[in-house]
């Protein structure tokens, strides 16, 4: 164990933090807003990861490729968030929270499949941005650029959803809704179309995230479960709803997987589950919600 | 009258009119029908277990199968690992459940709606990663293959059953055991206590201003639905002829959920329809294709829309309308 | 029978109840009045247990319950109605009174018996008494709102109270229903020698047959006396210039 390992180590919680963070983000928003923990997020993700290979096999490659397949599976998942809000999510919202919770499940089945019927099992896989390639040396270890990249998009879209939700008038009426849907309705905003751009948000963070993770990992069937449990266990231990706790908690998340496995090598997996239970029976609202009981 | 009527109560002896609705499968039908059966029986006990928390409590548990999982550890450890009897290995595995369900349920209880639901995951997940791990008492990744049939060579002796192999004859052991366990929890259902777990699930804070003890009750009532989950886990374990890690992985959380949803989860048998409906199913569809999650997906879709009852709830609505036609 | 002191209550930094202090005699109908958000609700939630008071005390019987548990307060003998229309909606209204019955009377333990045989005459008796007894075999939540607020009283009485506490037991109700309504209670409270003490809006219901008013206005504790005593109390008037 010496330094060099350590900031190894170090960074890799932290790049894994940024993707974390990135998805979970959009969860939170949703939750935030809805108040459901959309299962389809994760969903979102993986054909994200989906859309950005097919745009980058589908053109020339030139330097700009990759960017184009990142904007494109954002916006692409975006419009399918946008379809499936539009045409049925919404009639869902008047009910119990449990029909809600099992729809976005229904969709986690629906898209698993239909992305195995478009893509196949394989595994498919996209190459860094030329532009990014390559990394710089420190503490004896080498940090690739594309690594740093993320380190830093997690932050500034971080804080331009932050500035968004707390500057605009925007963000306001969608705290408002959080906090009082009819009250809203009242007052003239159309808040049907507000929940349909904020779960469109939510969706095209989630692709974002997905087309930008294709070059550190593989593109497979089963990584919409994978991400979105994980993503769970962030949201719960930043907080439900709160946004600079999914941002802290992804942190933590992390950290705690990369240094989890030195420390319990076969149980990295349980250590996680256990902080999300330790969380949610001392601080249910997690490290920075809002205390409810 | 309304479609709504919780149908809990009841006079006529279903448990005994589906038990010997069920019993001459095996003279009726194929080896394969009684496989298909066995599995029905096992999966209709888990679903009414959780349906006991979901449909009778209004408890929202995303973590059932890890009593289930337990259940199937504990049997498959004590017969296969320690030679135990299955005598002894069946209550072993509800009380070992049902003990897990306490320590954990208590924790649960103190939490209501999505943060009950996000610490019931957290510990099923905390047991399939043990499980999934403890590779010198749960086998880790590899499981527990084959976990011994209890001895039923007793059956061979009765009258009419000479013929059967240890597949049917174990056919006949889950079908006693999962009526016993059924007719339990339809006695459980209409106690009072069963009575009291209604008033939780329609409005747990004036439940608690006629005196009721909401933790105290919920606590109850998750526990019984541990040794339940884990009854039938047991038999599972020994039905598969092994117990492995991914049983307990929070899918088959889901799965049993649609099952009780599925058949109508404010019936009593509602569940035990669903599982029956969704075993066929999945068998009928996984031999023509690949895609099942995408049809089980359709099916929660056209559920959620179009029958939020259920197939029971579907059924009373539609009786309640032919009745009501009849009397227009 | 009730004894209420120095009551305190604040919600991140607002005082919603301030110092409140006033006693109840058993068998009194009282009264507790005063404009919105003067924290007549607080004031019940804390009486009953849904809120822990940051100081002060709530007797009963000389017996402190300060912060007991809602469901043991209610086996205490406290029974409460609430302003929000709380039943059991899918329950029918026989069920909604004999799942009261039966948690108080004990039997919520029994795992065993057919919990329709119980209690038959009882919830019946009730019932009539009520005046619900035709709708027995309907599900509470398709109840007219005046229905659903007479199964509320029917749940609230079911735990044999000695002290019974509405919470605006007539808000929403046209003038014939408050006036039905209050008959009903006057005649329950009669005939079960119980004590009384709710909140109220309407002024005439008010004056009509509480025998001690208690006046809250913005948390605090105003005036607390016989109504003829209140009504003529200058700063009540003052408060409530204009309210009528």
């Amino acid at each position: 164990m010496n330094l060099s390992f350590l900031f190894s180590q170090f960074m890799g919680g932290l790049t894994a933090a940024m993707f974390l963070f990135l998805i979970a983000s959009g969860l939170s928003l949703i939750f935030g807003v809805l108040r459901v923990l959309n299962f389809a997020h994760g969903s979102f993700y993986m054909l994200g990861a989906y859309m950005a290979w097919q745009v980058v096999h589908s053109l020339q490659p030139t330097g700009a490729t990759f960017w184009l397949a990142a904007i494109g599976a954002a916006v692409g998942v975006a419009i399918l968030g946008g379809i499936v809000e539009r045409l049925l999510f919404r009639y869902l919202y008047g009910r119990e929270e449990l029909y809600q919770l099992l729809f976005t499940y229904a969709l986690v089945l629906i898209l698993g499949d239909a992305a195995k019927w478009t893509w196949g099992t394989q595994q498919l896989s996209v190459s860094r941005p030329a532009i990014l390639n390559g990394g710089f040396e420190v503490f004896d270890t080498v940090v690739p650029y594309y690594n740093l990249f993320i380190i830093l998009i997690g932050p500034t879209i971080a804080l331009s959803v932050w500035l968004m939700l707390t500057r605009t008038s925007l963000g306001r009426m969608v705290r408002a809704a959080a906090l009082d849907r009819e009250m809203l309705d009242a007052l003239g905003a159309n808040v049907g179309w507000l929940y349909t751009g904020m779960f469109m948000l939510s969706a095209a963070l989630a692709g974002l995230a997905g087309a930008l993770v294709t070059p550190i990992q593989s593109i497979v069937p089963g990584m919409d479960v994978e991400i979105i449990v994980q993503a769970f266990i962030v949201v719960v231990i930043g907080g439900l709803g709160s946004f600079w706790g999914t941002f802290w908690g992804s942190v933590l998340y992390g950290q705690v997987l990369s240094f989890g496995i030195l420390i319990f090598p076969g149980f990295s997996l349980f250590s996680v589950f256990a902080l999300m239970a330790v969380i949610l029976i001392i601080r249910p609202w997690g490290l920075f919600g809002r205390p409810i009981r | 009258m309304s479609a709504l009527r919780t149908r809990f109560a009841g006079r006529i002896p279903w448990t005994l009119i589906v038990f010997l609705a069920a019993l001459p499968v095996p003279w009726v039908g194929s080896r394969y029908d009684t496989f298909l059966a066995t599995q029905i029986a096992i999966y209709a006990l888990f679903a009414l277990s959780l349906n006991l928390l979901l449909g009778l409590t209004g408890l929202v548990s995303f973590g059932h199968v890890a009593y289930f999982g337990i259940g199937a550890y504990v049997c498959g450890i004590l017969m296969k690992t320690l030679g135990v009897p299955f005598i002894v290995a069946f209550p072993a595995s509800g009380l070992g459940a049902g003990l897990f369900a306490l320590v954990f349920g208590f924790f649960c209880v103190r939490l209501t709606k999505i943060y009950f639901a996000m610490l019931t995951l957290a510990f099923s997940q905390i047991v399939w990663a043990v499980c999934f791990k403890w590779n010198d008492v749960t086998g880790g990744d590899q499981g527990l293959p084959d976990v011994p049939f209890p001895d039923l060579h007793w059956m061979a002796s009765l009258p009419g059953f000479g013929h059967f192999r240890i597949g049917e004859q174990f056919y006949f052991l889950t079908l006693v055991l999962v009526m016993l366990c059924v007719a339990a929890l339809r006695r459980l259902s209409q106690s009072p206590f069963g009575r009291v777990l209604t008033t939780i699930r329609e409005n747990p804070e004036r439940a608690a201003f006629i005196g009721v003890n909401v933790r105290g009750y919920e606590l109850a009532a998750f526990t019984a639905a541990g040794i339940f989950a884990g009854f039938s886990g047991a038999l599972f374990g020994i039905f598969n002829r092994g117990v492995f890690a991914d049983y307990v992985f929070w899918a088959k959380s889901a799965d049993v959920m649609i099952m009780a949803i599925l058949g109508g989860m404010n019936h009593f048998w509602g569940p035990a329809i669903g599982a029956a409906v969704l075993t066929i199913l999945n068998q009928q569809i996984t031999s023509i294709t690949e895609y099942w999650p995408f049809f089980l997906g359709s099916i929660l879709v056209i559920l959620l829309f179009v029958f939020p009852g259920g197939i029971l709830g579907a059924l009373d609505a539609g009786w309640n309308r032919l009745v009501n036609r009849r009397h227009a | 029978m009730l004894e209420v002191a120095g009551l305190r209550k604040t919600f991140a930094g607002f005082v919603a109840v301030s110092d409140v202090s006033f006693t109840v005699e058993t068998q009194q109908i009282a009264a507790v009045i005063g404009p919105n958000g003067a924290g007549k609700s607080t004031l019940f939630n804390l009486i009953t247990g849904h809120l822990q008071p940051d100081s002060g005390t709530v007797t009963l019987d000389a017996k402190d319950i300060t912060g007991v548990l809602p469901h043991q307060i209610c086996r205490m003998g406290i029974g409460r109605s609430f302003q929000r229309t709380n039943i059991f909606p899918r329950l029918s209204v026989f069920e909604n009174v004999q799942a009261a019955f039966l948690t108080h009377r004990g039997r919520g333990r029994d795992f065993w018996s057919r919990s329709e045989t119980f209690y038959h005459a009882d919830v019946e008796a009730l019932l009539a008494q009520i005046g619900l007894l035709e709708h027995a075999r309907s599900l509470a939540g398709t109840l007219s709102y005046g229905n659903q607020k007479q199964l509320e009283l029917g749940l609230a009485l079911a735990s044999d109270p000695a002290l019974l506490l509405l919470d605006e037991p007539t808000a929403g109700m046209s003038a014939t229903e408050t006036h039905d309504t209050i008959a009903l209670i006057e005649k329950i409270a009669g005939e079960r020698a119980l004590t009384l003490l709710f909140t109220e809006h309407d002024m005439e219901v008010v004056f009509s047959i509480a025998q001690k008013i208690a006046v809250l206005h913005q948390g605090r504790l105003i005036a607390d006396g016989a109504p003829q005593d209140v009504r003529n109390d200058p700063d009540v008037r003052r408060v409530y210039l204009g309210e009528h």
